[in-house]
């Protein structure tokens, strides 16, 4: 056991916690961003819905998000620990410093994560625990199924009916951006997955997923404001 | 040429400096070093301190010139050292900030010079071959492929200068450590030594202080040996294949 400590408390294995709790959670944002193109669906929430109530009442899933949470909480704790050691490593800045060293992303990877975990709290308390914890989501029952399931649906639709929320959305989801398009790639060349051939396949993925997934995200919110507005 | 300079003055480790500013005329054939030699009799001839800063070969080789200049440690050529820099890089009327290489692991001992004993520390932890060295053996005794003999030179080529360190903006040693683990690693007679050194080096890195590297990439770009940062991603991987692979 001694062994495994000292790796976990080695530089690299504190860089290994983050790139794998960090690949977990990009492999869980393609999954919800997936679900949740349901919100679009014109059919008064019923796929969504039952998707949700599935989602929140398997067994299996419920565990798998428990481990997401744990995941989370420790990237984000892993990672303000390696800020703060990093920031006192280096210790004194310089008085003319150069910019063009790395891109901006890569140098302020705990601020953007800051970022995204206020971000999380916000969408969390909104809609998670809202739906858990309180009555104010309703329930409905849609023709054919025979239990009653609750309709995020229209609560999502009356959230991003309010422009802070939609502004807040829009800037978690750059935050998120700028994070994934360095730690993509990142999260590879601290596993040593470095190849001739491959390392630019997965620096484009990185490119494509860090740009596309937080689009989808987009979509959603502007959608909803788009609807309001022809509403009118 | 005048140049107006910039540098950073401290009188030993626990004094905490300041920048101080001097005018010197020099020629653009100078070496940014010469530079500063003529600076420095200048102050010599008024009785002032001159400017402490480290230099051996002056010629790109011995990797102790440091000195960070308006900002780029080695200033701003690609793949040359201080001691390589020449004034035609300036036009008169420049100013030049001077500063030490900045990182918690080198601490400055006085004006420009850093105490990198650190990078000593992390190669006798295991940057060597435990060999005796009996006669010099025959040339191509020990047959090595082209490629694997070109690859390890291009690590070894790193002179331990601390550039990497300076530029990072963790204060990551990776740069260093990995060139030197890279090199041995791909000849015949380091491969013997190869998980150990791993282990040990990765291990007095961690014990002096270093940060963690976070992928900036800003050590390949200062580093006057041009040194890939693929050798940090191939540090990864023999640290994660030591750790968890078989004995
Ligand atoms: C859902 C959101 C998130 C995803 C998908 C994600 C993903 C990643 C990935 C892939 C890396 C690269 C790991 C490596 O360099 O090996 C990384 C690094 C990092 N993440 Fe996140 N992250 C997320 C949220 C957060 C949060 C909430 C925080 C902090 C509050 C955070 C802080 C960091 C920090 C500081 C690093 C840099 C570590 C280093 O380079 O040394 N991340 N993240
Ligand atoms: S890797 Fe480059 S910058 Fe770092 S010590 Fe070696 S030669 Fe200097
Ligand atoms: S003085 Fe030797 S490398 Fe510059």
């Amino acid at each position: 056991m001694g062994w495994f400590i000292d790796f976990l408390t080695s530089s690299i294995g504190k860089k290994l916690v983050m790139s794998l709790t960090g690949l977990f959670l990009i492999s869980f944002l393609a999954i919800h961003l997936l679900g949740n193109i349901q919100l679009l669906f014109n059919d008064g929430g019923e796929s969504f819905n039952v998707y949700a109530h599935f989602m929140t009442s398997n067994p299996l899933i419920k565990f798998v998000s428990i481990g997401l949470y744990a995941g989370i909480l420790l990237h984000a704790i892993q990672g303000i620990f390696i800020a703060i050691q990093n920031k006192k490593a280096k210790g004194r800045k310089y008085e003319v410093s150069t910019l063009k060293n790395g891109n901006w992303a890569s140098k302020n990877m705990a601020l953007l994560g800051i970022l995204i975990f206020a971000f999380l709290c916000i969408h969390m308390g909104d809609f998670w625990w809202k739906m858990k914890f309180t009555d104010s989501v309703e329930m409905i029952t849609y023709d054919g199924y025979d239990y009653a399931v609750k309709d995020l649906y229209s609560k999502v639709y009356y959230s991003f009916s309010q422009m802070w929320i939609v502004i807040v959305y829009l800037i978690g989801l750059l935050a998120l951006a700028m994070h994934l398009y360095h730690g993509f790639q990142s999260a590879f060349t601290t596993l040593g997955l470095v190849h001739k051939k491959y390392t630019p396949i997965i620096k484009a993925m990185g490119i494509a997923y860090s740009i596309l997934i937080p689009i989808g995200f987009a979509i959603i919110p502007l959608y909803v404001v788009v609807k309001n507005l022809s509403n009118y | 040429m005048e140049l107006k300079l910039k540098i950073w003055r401290q009188k030993n480790q626990k004094d905490s400096g300041h920048f101080e500013s001097y005018k010197v005329e020099a020629e653009e054939h100078m070496s940014f070093l010469e530079m500063l030699d003529v600076l420095n009799q200048q102050l010599i001839e008024q009785k002032k301190e001159p400017v402490a800063f480290d230099h051996d070969c002056r010629e790109g080789i011995c990797g102790s010139c440091s000195l960070v200049i308006n900002g780029r440690p080695h200033g701003p050529q690609a793949g040359t050292t201080t001691c390589q820099l020449h004034m035609r890089a300036y036009k008169s009327g420049d100013t030049i900030t001077i500063e030490p290489f900045r990182a918690s692991s080198f601490p400055v001992i006085k004006d420009l010079v850093v105490d990198r004993s650190s990078f000593d520390n992390i190669i006798q932890s295991g940057g060597y071959i435990s060999v005796n060295t009996g006669q010099a053996p025959d040339g191509n005794a020990i047959p090595i492929e082209k490629d694997l003999s070109s690859e390890a030179f291009d690590s070894a080529t790193c002179i331990g200068c601390g550039a990497c360190v300076a530029a990072c903006p963790n204060g990551s040693a990776m740069l260093f450590t990995s060139a030197k683990i890279n090199h041995l690693q791909k000849m015949p007679q380091g491969k013997v030594e190869h998980k150990n050194r791993v282990k040990n080096m990765i291990k007095q890195m961690d014990k002096e202080g270093f940060g963690q590297c976070s992928n900036v990439g800003a050590c390949e770009v200062e580093c006057p040996k041009e040194i890939s940062t693929k050798n940090i991603a191939n540090l990864n991987r023999f640290y994660l294949g030591t750790v968890f692979g078989g004995e």
